[in-house]
């Protein structure tokens, strides 16, 4: 029977494995993710044999609670809060992985039987990281849920005072691993609890434009301290899991701050977009913009021959994905080509917009990724700009005093007319002002994004 | 888990995946980073497996504790939000990206 288990890890870990290789086409990706599903269906079942159903009321309503939760806020969650549920699934995740840790040192060692070595490091390292994960995930989806504010929040000697935590962390997992175990049992809980206070204020200063960073960095946080957790347990199950998604995390991490050219280190520690931190902001006065009418835009866009749109964040916040179809949808009726160009960090999660577009029934193969759609800008005769702001600014390219100098950027100005549809003209997350709206075949449509965007499909539609 | 020769076998183990995971992942399409993002993410709700052993274990002995019995279950509860939820976002999101007539 025991060997029959076994196997079904090892069915579980294969389907994870062809799963995750699925997902790399949007044709199979689904499959991929059923594939995953029944991996961890068979993975879970062999667990309850294993401890042969023991306790399992408790278990079972544990399961169901955590279930119906998880179940009911996924389906109810509108799709431009993705990103913070995320955030909220992970900090799960994680938080689970530290409470197993603390109730396995309370079984184990309880402070007075000394803990096999390799036992007490794993359960410290999962206890942290875990702990960091779960408060981390949780100021991720504040922040992004706007229940605090999206901006950095910081305070002087902030730097010092985490890395005091940091040490005062590590001083206690030391006495912990050291000791093996045996010291006054309060303590590990103490490491729990300052390893969750750093995870906060490790979020804290970190603006809400960089949370898809954080958000897949706290991911692979997670996986890392569900592999530990599998050298507790002795279980090659966790250990691989957590690799795979350790290893997925920080691909993403690592893609998207290349996306932005800034070092992970400054995402995480720069606080960037903080009010007054940055230097160009002080080119003097309001910015010179042409502020145009959805009636001249419709003509302007329905003879033309190719269009693209560039959707950001206000895209996602007017929940406007819908409406741009609909544009796109009397566009095309009038013989234009339309594009869309998604910058590899527009929105708050990696491919955001790529979801969102896709909800609206917009076909894969006209979402172009930067480097395909750059070279489509100089023939384009519109860029519809729709609440994107910094990955367009042209001082990336040039300005080297900007904060996002070296930035890859859509290369939106290119184009033979930009239209810039934008609520008014507050700066972008990054708080940089964008000589792109100054240019002279740049023109602003002021206004919610959705209401001007079904505005311009009403006039459309009535040329 | 004092045998060395086994944690080497679980190190090893540990190792190989990350290879595997660096090479599978590696492969995915920007289109598909949000989903990826959270498959994963489900992926490691596998430590409902770690709870749920847990939480056995607890029930089994003979020693009854009742404040980490609480915490083990929690450590349930949240496995499972993590599990369920984490593939019913993916879900949603992956059903958008059905196949459907490009272009009109």
């Amino acid at each position: 029977m025991s060997i029959a288990i076994d196997l079904a890890d090892l069915v579980a870990i294969a389907l994870f494995i062809y799963g995750l290789h699925e997902l790399n086409s949007p044709a199979t990706a689904r499959r991929g993710n059923r594939f995953a599903m029944v991996g961890m269906l068979i993975a879970l079942v062999g667990i309850v044999i294993r401890t042969g159903g023991v306790g399992w009321p408790a278990v079972a309503i544990g399961v169901a609670l955590g279930a119906v939760v998880g179940i009911y806020a996924a389906v109810k969650v509108k799709m431009t809060a993705m990103p913070q549920m995320v955030a909220l699934y992970n900090g799960a995740g994680g938080g689970a992985a530290a409470l197993i840790s603390t109730v396995e040192y309370y079984v184990k060692s309880g402070g007075t039987i000394a803990l096999d070595p390799i036992i007490a490091v794993s359960l410290v390292l999962s206890t942290i990281i875990g702990a960091i994960s779960f408060a981390g995930s949780i100021i991720a989806f504040l922040k992004l849920q706007e229940v605090m504010t999206g901006r950095p929040v910081t305070y002087p000697g902030q730097q010092f005072v985490n890395a005091v935590i940091a040490l005062g962390i590590i001083a206690l997992a030391l006495w912990v691993t050291i000791s093996l175990g045996v010291l006054p049992a309060w303590s590990y809980l103490v490491l729990l609890a300052v390893a969750m206070v750093l995870g906060v204020l490790f979020v804290l200063p970190i603006g809400g434009a960089d949370m898809p960073v954080v958000i897949s960095l706290l991911n692979s946080f997670t996986g890392v301290a569900v592999a530990i957790t599998g050298f507790e347990l002795d279980s090659p199950l966790l250990i691989i899991c957590g690799a795979l998604v350790g290893a997925s995390g920080t691909i993403l991490t690592v893609a998207m701050s290349r996306a932005m050219n800034r070092p992970l280190t400054n995402v995480l520690f720069g606080a960037f977009g903080a009010a007054g931190g940055t230097e160009v902001t002080s080119s003097g006065g309001p910015q010179q913009v042409r502020s145009t009418t959805a009636d001249d835009v419709a003509v302007m866009l329905a003879y033309a021959s190719k269009v693209i749109f560039v959707p950001g964040y206000g895209m996602a916040v007017a929940q406007a994905q819908h409406s741009v179809k609909a544009l796109a949808d009397q566009l095309e009726k009038h013989g234009v080509k339309v594009l869309y160009a998604i910058h590899p960090v527009a929105g708050r999660m990696p491919g955001h917009m790529n979801v969102l577009l896709a909800e609206s029934n917009v076909p894969y193969n006209q979402l172009l990724d930067m480097e395909d759609a750059n070279p489509e800008f100089p023939t384009s005769d519109v860029a519809l700009v729709v609440g994107a702001n910094d990955v367009t600014n042209p001082a990336a390219r040039n300005v080297a005093s900007s904060p996002i100098y070296g930035m890859p950027i859509l290369d939106v100005d290119k184009s033979a007319n930009v239209v810039v549809l934008k609520r008014s003209m507050r700066s972008g997350f990054a708080g940089i002002e964008n000589p792109l709206y100054e240019m002279p075949n740049t023109s602003m449509l002021f206004g919610d994004a959705k209401a001007s965007i079904d505005a311009l499909t009403a006039a459309v539609k009535a040329l | 888990m004092t045998d060395i020769s086994h944690l080497v076998e679980l190190l090893t183990v540990l190792v190989l995946a990350i290879f595997v995971g660096f090479e599978v992942i590696s492969k995915v399409p920007t289109t598909l980073h949000t989903p990826l993002m959270s498959a994963t993410n489900a992926i490691h709700g596998i430590v409902l497996a770690g709870a749920i052993v847990i939480a056995a274990s607890l029930f089994g002995s003979d020693v009854f504790a009742p404040a980490l019995t609480v915490v083990a279950v929690a450590a349930v509860t949240l496995g499972a939000i993590n599990v369920f939820g984490g593939f019913a976002v993916t879900e949603r999101m992956l059903q958008m990206f059905k196949r459907k007539e490009s272009g009109k």
